[in-house]
């Protein structure tokens, strides 16, 4: 059986094995028609470098048909995608998930040559979106859509904002670009006064060379630092000492003290420590700010329902806003399209795909009269639906009007760095008064002075930096190995976690993959093929299995074709007939004690043999169980009825509680009930059909085949062939953790050396411009090696996550 | 010496020259794509065939 000798070529184009079709020409093969056109088309236009600068960068245009941006020819619905428009010259922008390469950037970027009336256009890669500059007059927005789509980039169009257009805040660069350059200036301004002069210099010079520093520091303490202000006095406000409240003071005490000595001619102040200060705060901001660009982390069902439909009213058929939907209307939905509404059938049937909603992954039949909830995706031909409720009150967007979408998650959580803060303030401040006490008694003059140095010295700048370095850093390198942190806060989120939820469909098992193999009479290449045809008709995910795995194009002419839900499929192939299912389907006593999935095979009443489908999870699932048991408590919670539940455990270290039938809300219910018992939930989960549960959760990561496909809102996306890895990240998190009280401990004694200077009076402006930058520095280099040489360990053994199934 | 008050003055305005680029280019959107400029400067410009 194992003998399968390979007639399979991959298409010239995408690169994907051409099983289904196998079209040759131009001397190439190509995998589907789709694929066909789009090499023609490059051809035509003389564009085939696109071929030359990547091996096989093309995307097949699956699903992509004539006409199927034509709702963009109405004007309300094309006008969120245009940017600016003249008359003549239109700018329209559109979000593209499948860009991916250079070669994409090349052939996106020469569109002018497929269709003239294009004048420019400009991939932005990180946020894989492109502008497109095109005369008015020669083209139209669902043109331009179409041509996309027909490349294989096909623009995401939906209900939410069009993500073609997000801007990027730019203002932290500005604050950062001022007090870099005022630092600079500053520092030279401030080093003459570092060395001894004559009565000369400074009776002529000092002054001027004061002064300048105080004009300079000005934008630097009202512009660049002015946000430690404002967000000190929130967080007082609010109740509670966050980090930016002892650095607002230190910056009062540094600015106010540095321009008392200029007005009163005693010194030249500490304002290059104070501009140094800010400009090595805010790169830590930046530093901790990265985004990734691409991907979004706010979705709601907005972004996986179509942006319009077609409805028939007085007889005529027009595309609307779905948003526009009343109940009563009819509206026809094509293939693969997602029902954006709650709705009675009209057509006589409908094979629905519900995964989306439910997590039950087969697909079901839906009759004629038949309630269909919102999010299902036809399968098959179009169908008519009468709708009988909005879209914002269907069944499944009323899960959004819970309250957990509405909360702001960050708000009720306080960093490593806030908490510690509050117990530094209040030392800090202690100290000052103690000082300022015994001062009093030996020297009152100097009194003020011991205080403002002390907060000075005190400023917790290297305390500020700890956490984002470390944290960005990690953020950085947990990138690298394909989990996507929505921000750096998570990392902390992820080291305090103590339970761990898993959603099962799709989560921890995968739906395209399992191992296959085949007991009893093997079959002929030929038989292969029939056998091929048959299991193509079926989308149950063991037909699809089977298909996958017999690796044949089909063979034969396919009639009487039927399926009978749960049981199995029979048609006749060219004269065969042919029977697959479960035992009872074919005739056969079920066995006792059988843990996987069959596929009994009957030919020609002729009983061959059975393929054994051994339970679909994730390669590593056991390991990442048992893993993850060390840090957390573990469950499972599915949509799926329980029909799994004895193949599951096995994969579970121990007891863990599997529960099944679950509505989304329930899920969402499951998690909040965690929570209230004090515990700190991890929900990893994927569809739609989690989105509740990823938001109640304190870390919602979400699992996904394609990082650039959409997934619910969520803290985290994780590619799926890194799902073993999850252990490993939460490990690293709390190694961050360590890391970064390590890296209190060397920021307090650098404090420790400042405020023994401070409190006996001797702190001078040359100390606190050493210190200030030493102990910034250490904390970056301690925090960046310690994070990257923790992220070595643990992932320098060989790399088992890319073995095949 | 007095110069001095003149080159301070001068040195300050190129560099406040240099800070204004800087935030025109980030303000012009030049910082908003790191990658695919990088790219696009490889390809070779092959003219359309009519033109």
């Amino acid at each position: 059986m194992q003998a399968q000798i390979k007639d399979i070529h991959s298409c010239s184009h995408c690169g994907t094995d051409c099983k289904e079709e196998d079209i040759f020409k131009h001397e190439k093969h190509f995998c589907c028609a789709g694929c066909l056109t789009v090499f023609e088309l490059l051809q035509h236009s003389d564009l085939c470098s696109y071929y030359d600068l990547n091996d096989l960068p093309g995307i097949s245009p699956k699903g992509m048909y004539k006409g199927k941006y034509s709702f963009l020819k109405q004007k309300e619905l094309a006008e969120r995608f245009i940017e600016f428009s003249d008359g003549e010259l239109v700018i329209v922008s559109f979000f593209l998930p499948d860009i991916h390469c250079s070669s994409c950037i090349w052939l996106l970027e020469n569109l002018s040559r497929l269709n003239p009336a294009i004048i420019h256009s400009q991939v932005n890669f990180p946020k894989k979106t492109i502008r497109i500059h095109y005369k008015e007059k020669e083209a139209e927005v669902s043109q331009i859509a179409d041509l996309l789509a027909t490349l294989g980039y096909a623009p995401s169009i939906n209900l939410g904002k069009n993500e073609g257009q997000k801007e990027t805040n730019r203002k932290l660069i500005y604050k950062m670009a001022i007090a870099g350059f005022v630092f600079g200036n500053v520092m030279l301004l401030a080093l003459p006064e570092y060395f001894e002069f004559d009565a000369y210099w400074l009776s002529t010079f000092a002054p001027f060379f004061r002064w300048m520093m105080l004009v300079l520091s000005l934008p630097v303490v009202f512009y660049s630092g002015w946000g430690y202000f404002t967000s000190a006095y929130k967080a007082l406000r609010k109740g509670f000492v966050s980090i930016d409240v002892p650095l607002a003071l230190g910056i009062v005490a540094l600015f106010g003290q540095s321009v008392y000595e200029v007005l009163a001619g005693i010194g030249a102040g500490y304002f290059d420590s104070l501009a140094g200060l800010i400009f090595f705060l805010l790169l830590g901001k930046i530093f901790q700010q990265k985004t990734y660009e691409s991907l979004s982390f706010e979705r709601d069902y907005r972004s996986y329902f179509p942006l319009a439909v077609l409805r028939k009213t007085d007889g005529e058929e027009h595309y609307v806003a779905v948003n526009e939907l009343l109940p009563g209307d009819t509206m026809y939905i094509k293939s693969d399209e997602l029902i954006p509404a709650d709705s009675i059938l009209v057509s006589e049937s409908v094979v629905l795909d519900n995964s989306f909603v439910t997590g039950e992954s087969k697909p079901i039949e839906r009759k004629q009269g038949d309630h269909i909830y919102a999010g299902g995706r036809v399968r098959g031909k179009m169908v008519e639906l009468m709708v009988s409720k909005a879209v914002s009150q269907s069944y499944l967007t009323q899960l959004w009007n819970n309250q957990a979408f509405s909360a702001d998650k960050s708000f009720h959580f306080r960093g490593i760095t806030n908490r510690v803060s509050q117990y530094f303030t209040a030392f800090i401040l202690l100290l000052s008064l103690v000082s300022a006490g015994v001062w009093y008694t030996i020297d009152p003059s100097r009194m003020l002075f011991v205080v403002s140095a002390i907060l000075i010295v005190a400023c917790p700048c290297a305390l500020a930096m700890s956490a984002p370095f470390s944290l960005g850093n990690m953020l950085r390198i947990f990138g690298r190995h394909k989990l996507y942190l929505k921000n750096a806060e998570v990392i902390e989120s992820m080291a305090q976690v103590n339970h761990v939820v898993f959603d099962k469909t799709g989560t921890i098992t995968q739906s395209d993959s399992g191992k296959v193999y085949f007991e009893g009479n093997a079959f002929t290449k030929e038989e292969e093929g029939f056998l091929s045809a048959l299991f193509r008709q079926s989308n149950h995910p063991l037909s699809k299995l089977v298909f996958e795995h017999l690796d044949r194009r089909p063979l034969g002419e396919i009639s009487e074709y039927r399926e009978v839900a749960g049981k199995g499929i029979e048609a006749t192939v060219s004269g065969v007939e042919l029977r697959a299912g479960s035992a009872r389907f074919i005739g056969l006593e079920p066995q006792e004690g059988v843990q996987e999935s069959r596929v009994y095979i009957l030919w020609n009443d002729q009983y061959r043999g059975f393929f054994k489908v051994e339970g679909n999870y994730r390669f590593g699932l056991r390991e990442v169980a048992g893993n993850l048991k060390k840090y957390a408590q573990l469950s499972v919670i599915s949509g799926d009825n329980d029909s799994e539940r004895s193949n599951l455990l096995k994969h579970m270290p121990g007891a863990v509680p599997l529960i099944f039938n679950q509505t989304p809300q329930q899920k969402l219910d499951y998690i909040e009930g965690l929570q209230n018992s004090g515990e700190l939930v991890m929900m990893v989960g994927d569809g739609l059909n989690d989105a509740g549960a990823l938001r109640q959760s304190d870390v919602g990561i979400a699992i996904t085949e394609n990082v650039s496909q959409f997934s619910p809102a969520c803290e985290g996306i994780l590619d799926a062939r890194e799902f073993r890895k999850l252990p490993g990240f939460i490990r690293l998190s709390k190694k961050t953790m360590t890391i970064i009280k390590t890296s209190f401990a060397i920021s307090f004694g650098y404090n420790i050396v400042g405020l023994s200077f401070a409190i006996t009076g001797m702190l001078s402006p040359l100390v606190a411009a050493i210190l200030m930058p030493i102990s910034s520095i250490t904390v970056v280099v301690f925090t960046t090696l310690a994070t990257n040489w923790a992220a070595k360990k643990e992932w320098a053994k060989p790399d088992i996550n890319h073995v095949e199934l | 010496m007095e110069v001095l008050f003149v080159l301070i003055i001068v040195s300050i305005s190129m560099a406040l020259v240099f800070l204004g680029a800087f935030i025109w280019s980030v303000r012009s959107g030049q910082y908003d794509d790191d990658y695919s400029p990088s790219v696009r400067m490889l390809f070779d410009n092959k003219k359309n065939p009519e033109s």
